[in-house]
């Protein structure tokens, strides 16, 4: 194909998103918008799947039942959420195997929100809550997005997200009503997962790359900022309301914007983090790359195992 | 070692709809993949039937050829009931 070309096939293409055209895994695609998209959805896929380690850690010390019947179904939805993800990605011609790879290798990453640890019970709870919270302002407007697959999966993955962050508030709101300990506990889990959850909408919309062309695709709708300020607006009330503190001496209403003013972001951390030098990086890809190759033996024996079975159909319709 | 191969998922929601794509999976053969499609996209009672195909089995018409399959139809307008001209008198056709 001649640039001339290309060139009215990516002006066509742009113009399909324009009017909410709706891009399918068959239709022709620029190169870039295919990278891209295996590059953000495979990335969000990763979250998924290492954003289960964290909390994995507490399905076994949930304080009753009910709190353990919650959290293993809140841990099995984000692993269904991976696996929505990776599968729309396989539709842009990148296989599981090699998404895995990059994940393995480092070469891809995953939320860095994932990289600090759960120390105790109420980091279920700020958990569910903030981080939850978070990334389900980051995923509705990705319902909307450009690419179908991915728009679908998001649809699905919004749709389970709600309960999420209602099951880890409602752990703090008991935490934060109940002894001393409790609630000093809960107030803990804040101070330590507050920062990192406004890390998590990502980088300040001076630092950040890619958003215009995002912006066009459809990938974003709104910028980081934008979305941080929602966050921080829609979540002040909400830890008030159970008499806990937002750990930011700088937050206050602003009367004129209608919005809260906050601190200084702490971006050196979140870099350091994102580099792979936050306090759980080697052990989340330790314990990732861990179940893979512990599981080898069992992904071996189950094909082998379906194609005896195979084998064994054929020669009785022989 | 082959890898898992995959599968498309088809759910049925509830019994008068039909069975809809919902997704896709990887599992060794087709009664895994019935499992797995019943853990992945049915954890909250989103279907009363599951088919599951090997995508390898799929053949799907490409859109570069969408010109010649798809707009002979639209100028059949006489397909559509709007196309034929009644009295005003004639209710409920
Ligand atoms: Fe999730
Ligand atoms: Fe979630």
């Amino acid at each position: 194909m001649s640039e001339e070309q290309i060139r009215s096939l990516e002006r066509q293409f742009d113009e399909r998103i324009a009017r909410d055209e709706k891009i399918e895994p068959k239709d022709w695609m620029p190169e870039k918008y295919r990278k891209t998209h295996i590059r953000q959805m495979s990335q969000h896929a990763h979250s998924e799947i290492v954003g289960m380690l964290p909390e994995g850690n507490w399905i076994s010390r949930a304080p009753s039942l009910r709190r353990k019947v919650a959290l293993l179904a809140k841990v099995q939805d984000e692993a269904g959420h991976g696996l929505y993800l990776y599968s729309a990605t396989e539709t842009l011609g990148i296989s599981r195997e090699e998404m895995y790879e990059q994940l393995h290798t480092g070469k891809a990453k995953y939320s860095s929100i994932f990289n600090y640890p759960t120390i105790s019970w109420a980091d279920m709870g700020a958990v569910g809550w903030l981080v939850d919270g978070a990334a389900i302002i980051n995923q509705v407007p990705l319902c909307n997005t450009s690419y179908g697959p991915y728009a679908r999966a998001m649809i699905r993955v919004c749709k389970e997200e709600s309960f999420h962050q209602r099951q880890g508030f409602e752990i703090m709101m008991k935490l934060a009503n109940g002894s001393p300990e409790q609630k000093d506990m809960a107030q803990d889990a804040l101070n330590r997962w507050w920062w990192p959850s406004l890390m998590m909408l990502g980088p300040t919309d001076a630092e950040s790359i890619h958003t215009e062309q995002s912006m066009k695709w459809k990938l974003k709708r709104k910028s980081n900022d934008d979305l941080r300020q929602q966050f921080i607006d829609q979540t002040v009330p909400q830890a008030e309301l159970i008499g806990l503190t937002i750990p930011d001496p700088d937050l206050k209403w602003n009367e004129e914007r209608q919005s809260y003013d906050f601190g200084e972001i702490n971006w050196d951390e979140f870099w350091q983090v994102v580099k792979g030098h936050g306090p759980m990086n080697k052990h989340r890809m330790k314990a990732r790359v861990g179940a893979w190759e512990e599981g080898a033996w069992v992904r071996d024996a189950a094909m082998a195992h379906a194609e005896k079975k195979q084998e064994r159909k054929q020669k009785e319709a022989v | 070692m082959k890898n898992w191969p995959l599968w498309e998922v088809f759910v049925r929601s509830k019994n008068g709809l039909e069975h809809r794509h919902c997704g896709s999976l990887h599992a060794a053969d087709e009664d895994m993949a019935l499992e797995n499609a019943r853990d992945v996209y049915t954890r909250r009672s989103e279907g009363v039937s599951i088919w599951v195909v090997k995508s390898s089995n799929i053949t799907a018409s490409n859109p570069d050829n969408n010109g010649e399959l798809f707009e002979p139809a639209h100028d059949k307008v006489y397909r559509h009931p709007t196309f034929y001209e009644l009295p005003d008198e004639v209710k409920h056709m």
